[in-house]
């Protein structure tokens, strides 16, 4: 069985053409808990997460569970991070079976076969995530709700403690949005994962984290549980909007964004009051 | 069947208890024994057809217990005289074997800059490597390293060389910021990386009109004149180049979904390339530095394989490498028998067949 594992950010900083994109970030994420990195566009969220997959370079330490993810080997870190980006590159024509055991590469030889083992992971994973009867489907075939289940089932297939999810809802309607992120905070606590998610949708990023970090211009601005952070003085300041913040008796925040009547500056100093 | 929670088992591994519902697995796709049996059956008729057919016939049958003689152990009379020995054995079937190779290996390296740039339309001409290698040859014979004893190795040698120039060159215009470009300005580099090198080799070949009869020798093809000599140079080269991208084929699968997640899948995708791309390189120039310029191969048989035997690397390469040998060897017969006794050029008949083919995977692209 998988068990999370600790992420740490340790003065993390990201540059790219002489401009800080995320600057000397500090975040911890405790093994199996869920953190959602939230913040308006550009505020360097999918860069935060990239350096952590290394896949940008970056200034400062990263590690999991206390050893730093820039020394070990690419293969080493695949086995212990998995990463469902923004934006998957399917390639056109190939079978759901055939991509969901692309996540078993880091677990392969160098020809990179599949065993008896990894074909039966890969079919537990699918009948998983009920998508057993899609095996030979191909992927692009797929509604867009049921592609990003088998894109997750890719990066649950990889077998690893801890695993990123960049915008996992960015393309679904409500419905499947709420599916997926249901699904994923299951297979949280099936696996006891460590899941890390950006999300730009503030309605259910406070329902479903332990814990928020709020980005703004490369900068981490608030980190804590999501009732602390998501109040409507932050979210005005940093999104420019009016809002109105409900907790449950679960901690989980469901935020109600407004239209605005009066000009922007204008709400942002009501919502200060 | 019933359901298994997701991790269950996970220590089981491959030793583990081969749980009772392992036939009812979906499985991966592979190359299959099939495939494999249907591609070696098309280089086995093609290869035949090849050595029998021609100004004079032999019969396809005699030429089978002619080889099986020449095994040791066994003892056949083909019936086939000592002239038509000599015509199936030193004249035809070195040009069956050195169109099978060429084919195979403009086929498969074809298939392998497809899978690396992820662009369907790449093939060793569209990105410069074929006028890399034309200019790299062209250098050799000009500077009279060509000559002599020479010749048989410092040409491809030099045709190798031009083409990673080329091929650098062009993925290097494409390939800026670390980031793939599109398969537009990936065919727009590979034209204007040919249409410079080209300029160079047509000036060079102007100041040397010495030399202009050895290099439009050697761009109209050697297929049609060439023994067993040529076959033994492109072997070392075909071996390596075939065994590096039959190994690569998983790599290239998991290269498919771009190099930000095969990273994160634990691939060097950056190296893998390399590697694909040197091997791919080594097999397009020694191809073309013995056979000439020919088009289009390396495109319509990784998109026909495709088309019948699905998308995986696992498959496209090596049956790219059989079908495409095959391919070229028929087309060869047809360049020297459709005229009989003239020879069309081998390079103009996979034009002719590869051009509309190339405009309907254009159409496909477009409406996909």
């Amino acid at each position: 069985m998988t068990v999370g594992l600790d992420v740490r950010w340790d003065e993390v900083t990201v540059t790219a053409a002489g401009r800080p994109i995320v600057e000397r970030v500090d975040l911890f994420v405790a093994g199996g808990s869920w953190l959602s990195l939230i913040g308006p566009n550009g505020a360097g969220k999918t860069t935060l997460v990239r350096a952590l997959a290394g896949t940008v370079a970056y200034h400062g330490t990263i590690t999991i569970d206390g050893r730093d993810t820039a020394t070990g080997s690419v293969r080493g870190r695949a086995k212990r991070l998995a990463v469902v980006s923004q934006h998957p590159i399917i390639p056109p024509g190939l079978a759901v079976f055939d991509y969901v055991l692309l996540g078993r590469t880091p677990h392969q030889g160098l020809r990179f076969s599949a065993s008896v083992d990894d074909r039966r992971r890969v079919y537990a994973v699918l009948q998983r995530l009920d998508l057993d009867s899609f095996a030979d489907r191909r992927v692009e075939s797929l509604s867009g709700g049921e592609r990003q289940r088998v894109v997750l089932a890719r990066a649950l297939a990889q077998d690893t403690p801890v695993l990123v999810l960049d915008e996992p809802t960015a393309f679904l309607d409500v419905g499947h949005q709420l599916e997926v992120l249901e699904l994923i905070a299951d297979l949280r606590d099936e696996r006891s994962l460590t899941v890390i998610t950006t999300m730009h949708d503030l309605s259910v990023a406070g329902q479903f984290a332990d814990e928020v970090a709020v980005m703004a211009a490369g900068r981490l601005v608030a980190t804590g549980r999501p009732a602390e952070v998501l109040t409507p003085a932050l979210i005005g300041q940093h999104w420019g909007v009016i809002t109105t913040v409900d907790a449950d008796e679960y901690g989980a925040v469901t935020v109600t964004v407004q239209r605005r009547r009066e000009s922007r500056m204008e709400h942002i100093r009501i919502a200060e009051e | 069947m019933t359901k298994t929670a997701v991790g269950a088992s996970p220590d089981a591994g491959p030793s583990g208890p081969v749980p009772p519902d392992e036939a009812g697995l979906p499985s991966a796709t592979r190359l299959g024994g099939r495939w494999l049996l249907a591609g070696a059956a098309a280089v086995a008729v093609v290869a035949l057809v090849g050595v029998s057919s021609g100004p004079i016939g032999v019969a396809p049958g005699r030429v089978v217990l002619e080889l099986l003689d020449r095994l040791p152990f066994l003892d056949f009379d083909s019936g086939l005289s000592a002239v038509e020995i000599a015509i199936v054995w030193d004249l035809r079937a070195p040009r069956v074997v050195l169109g099978l190779l060429v084919g195979a290996l403009l086929a498969g390296s074809g298939a392998a800059y497809q899978g690396v740039f992820r662009n369907p339309l790449a093939d060793p001409y569209l990105l410069g490597i074929a006028a890399g290698a034309g200019l790299g040859a062209t250098l050799a014979i000009v500077t009279g390293l060509g000559d002599g004893v020479g010749f048989v190795d410092a040409v491809p040698l030099a045709a190798f060389a031009g083409a990673l120039v080329a091929v650098a060159a062009a993925g290097t215009l494409n390939a800026r910021r670390g980031r793939t470009g599109s398969p537009t300005t990936l065919i727009l580099a590979g034209v204007a990386v040919a249409a410079l090198l080209t300029a160079i080799q047509t000036y060079i070949q102007q100041r040397h009109q010495e030399s202009l009869r050895q290099v439009y020798a050697w761009i109209l093809g050697r297929l049609s004149t060439s023994g067993w000599d040529e076959v033994l140079l492109l072997v070392p080269y075909a071996v390596v180049c075939m065994a590096v991208l039959v190994a690569a084929v998983g790599a290239l699968d998991v290269l498919a979904v771009g190099d930000e997640e095969a990273t994160s899948l634990g691939l060097k995708p950056r190296r893998t390339r390399l590697v694909v791309l040197a091997a791919a390189s080594l097999g397009a120039a020694a191809a073309v530095a013995v056979s000439g310029l020919i088009g289009f191969v390396g495109l319509i048989i990784p998109h026909g394989v495709r088309m019948v035997a699905g998308v995986t690397h696992r498959r496209v390469v090596p049956l790219s490498m059989l079908f495409g040998g095959a391919f070229l060897a028929l087309t060869d017969v047809a360049a020297r028998t459709i005229q009989a006794p003239a020879e069309l050029p081998i390079g103009v008949i996979t034009a002719v067949i590869g051009a509309p083919f190339f405009l309907l995977i254009l159409r496909r692209q477009e409406i996909s």
